[in-house]
């Protein structure tokens, strides 16, 4: 069994062989690997005995369940109206510049995909940022290409 | 209209040593299901999530109900733009929302409850399964036969909607249902299912430690009690604030306002925009204008055409695609007023935009789609100029 394989049955395990399970069982497959390959669809459609394109069509409908290939973190920054108000623009910016990439793209190292996101609930922090589920608010330019380089430290 | 003046409450943060949210559940479950229905119906309590139904004939529906299982779940999935009061209340005073789940599940009989809190707030899931755990355990020991379990989101505003998440609780795309059947008679697994947002919840549990008479001496006729309002945009103290219900919206202004406030968006992105000269004849209530607490402030160095381009892109992306009126009808309404910038098409072709928003509002299938006209109309009323020039 692959590593994604033995993730997937550990999951199953711990939240049934159900479809109500389903989104659990995606939710911790991308909090490890960041996106869901077709491999792991695969892999998800049978241990719950589903179609995988049941997996897939589920998948495919959330924003945070990734199918396409992303860095080992992913960087997302709200672009709704408040945070626009509140200078969303340099953010985006900053880390475009920082990271040599633009929004949607994942720098070559394949530590940083660069999103933005709608709303994230902290219209009176903004401007906002996730990095993987860690929320970053009030932020400014210099702040986050400090932060960025945290996490370009820590990551392998 | 009746109205109150700008008045700041402190029920949902507020904590009373003598009195628990565990030990309201102790209290609460020595009552009979039925008295607790009439409090909440007495109270006047009406959903805190934006659509305002009424709390006590929620329960009372679901109560009524006869099947081998029943659900109640809260809806943490608050994702309208300028909204993060719940945020705040998962964060400071989880167990409030706990022990208002646990009495709704006495009253409707239900042993499991579910609490769906959206993806963006996964920093918090740690904490509050640990939380979770804490007043599983003291439940058990209380020997009340019920168990809360967490559920989270996976960033779609449309699982707000109450039937689109269930759907995504049952490992679907997150598409709202037809309606009939009502949660409370065919919700999560097709079983009758009490949904409370966070807050609502909250102030359940509040009542029961009250009594209905405190909260309902409160707000006006139509809008009982306080409410939990999220204040951002163009405001020096910006944040979360409970307010009496029923203030005029000049009130509110005078409060937070920047001095230069040119118009406020109550609701969100999915409310109503009101300009300056309607401040003072309009309530927050739901006999005026109601929220689900989110209030955005412009000032005049603001454009509204890029207020209501936001929203639109917004709503452009979160429409779930399943009922054309919405999925084509945003994107109609997006390019529709772009065009009208750039003077490919005359202004009288917003009216046209307009009259698609009246058709949305009638054929689209979930509040999603039905309430983009509030924002657009609201705007290119009041707004014309600055959508045109």
């Amino acid at each position: 069994m692959t590593n994604t394989e033995v993730l997937i049955h550990e999951l199953v395990e711990k939240h049934g062989k159900t479809r109500n399970a389903l989104m659990p069982v995606l939710q911790g497959v991308v909090s490890r690997e960041k996106f869901l390959s077709e491999e792991a669809m695969i892999a998800v459609a049978r241990e719950l005995s589903l179609s995988a394109a049941d997996v897939y069509g589920t998948a495919s409908f959330y924003t945070f369940l990734d199918t396409k290939p992303r860095g080992k973190n992913i960087v997302r920054v709200c672009k709704t109206i408040s945070c626009h108000m509140q200078g969303k623009e340099q953010i985006i910016k900053a880390i475009e510049n920082h990271l040599k990439i633009k929004v949607g793209e994942t720098s070559h190292d394949n530590k940083f995909t660069l999103l933005t996101a709608n709303c994230l609930g902290w219209c009176h922090k903004g401007p906002v940022m996730l990095i993987n589920d860690e929320v970053f608010p009030s932020v400014t330019p210099d702040k986050v290409v400090a932060i960025i380089e945290e996490f370009s430290k820590k990551t392998i | 209209m009746e109205q109150k003046p700008l008045k700041k409450i402190d029920i949902i943060f507020g904590w009373d040593d003598n009195c628990t949210p565990i030990q309201v559940v102790e209290k609460s479950v020595k009552k009979t299901p039925e008295s607790i229905i009439l409090d909440m119906i007495d109270s006047g309590l009406k959903g805190r999530g934006g659509a305002g139904f009424p709390t006590g004939l929620k329960w009372k529906f679901a109560r009524n109900e006869e099947a081998d299982a029943k659900y109640v779940v809260c809806n943490a999935d608050e994702g309208e733009p300028g909204t993060f009061k719940d945020r705040e209340i998962l964060d400071r005073v989880p167990e409030k929302i706990f022990a208002g789940m646990t009495i709704c599940a006495f009253v409707v009989g239900a042993t499991e409850g579910y609490i769906y809190i959206r993806g963006e707030y996964n920093f918090m899931l740690k904490t509050l399964q640990q939380k979770i755990d804490l007043f599983n355990q003291q439940l058990h020991e209380l020997k009340i036969d019920f168990q809360i379990f967490l559920r989270s989101g996976s960033g779609a505003y449309v699982c707000g909607e109450e039937s689109a998440l269930f759907e995504s609780m049952e490992g679907k795309r997150g598409e709202p249902r037809n309606k009939p059947p009502y949660p409370t008679v065919s919700g999560y697994n097709g079983k009758p299912t009490v949904i409370n947002n966070v807050e609502t919840l909250v102030y359940t549990s509040e009542i029961c430690r009250m009594g209905p008479e405190e909260f309902k001496a409160l707000g006006t006729h139509d809008s009982r009690g306080s409410k939990v309002f999220s204040v951002s945009g163009d405001t020096p103290i910006a944040g979360i604030y409970e307010l009496e219900l029923g203030m005029p919206l000049k009130d509110f202004v005078d409060e937070f306002g920047d001095g230069d406030t040119k118009a406020i968006q109550v609701g969100g992105a999915s409310g109503h925009c009101v300009p300056r000269k309607k401040f003072n004849d309009t309530i927050i209530g739901f006999e005026g204008i109601p929220t689900g607490g989110s209030m955005m402030i412009f000032n005049s160095s603001r454009s509204m055409y890029n207020v209501l381009h936001d929203y639109l892109e917004f709503f452009t992306e979160e429409s779930c695609g399943q009922c054309t009126p919405c999925r084509i009808g945003c994107q109609q309404l997006l390019k529709g007023i772009e065009a009208v910038k750039k003077g490919e098409r005359p202004p009288t072709y917003l009216d046209d935009l307009k009259r698609l928003t009246a058709t949305m509002k009638i054929a689209a299938k979930c509040g999603l789609g039905q309430s983009v006209a509030n924002p657009f109309t609201s705007i290119v009323d009041n707004f014309r100029e600055e959508i045109i020039y």
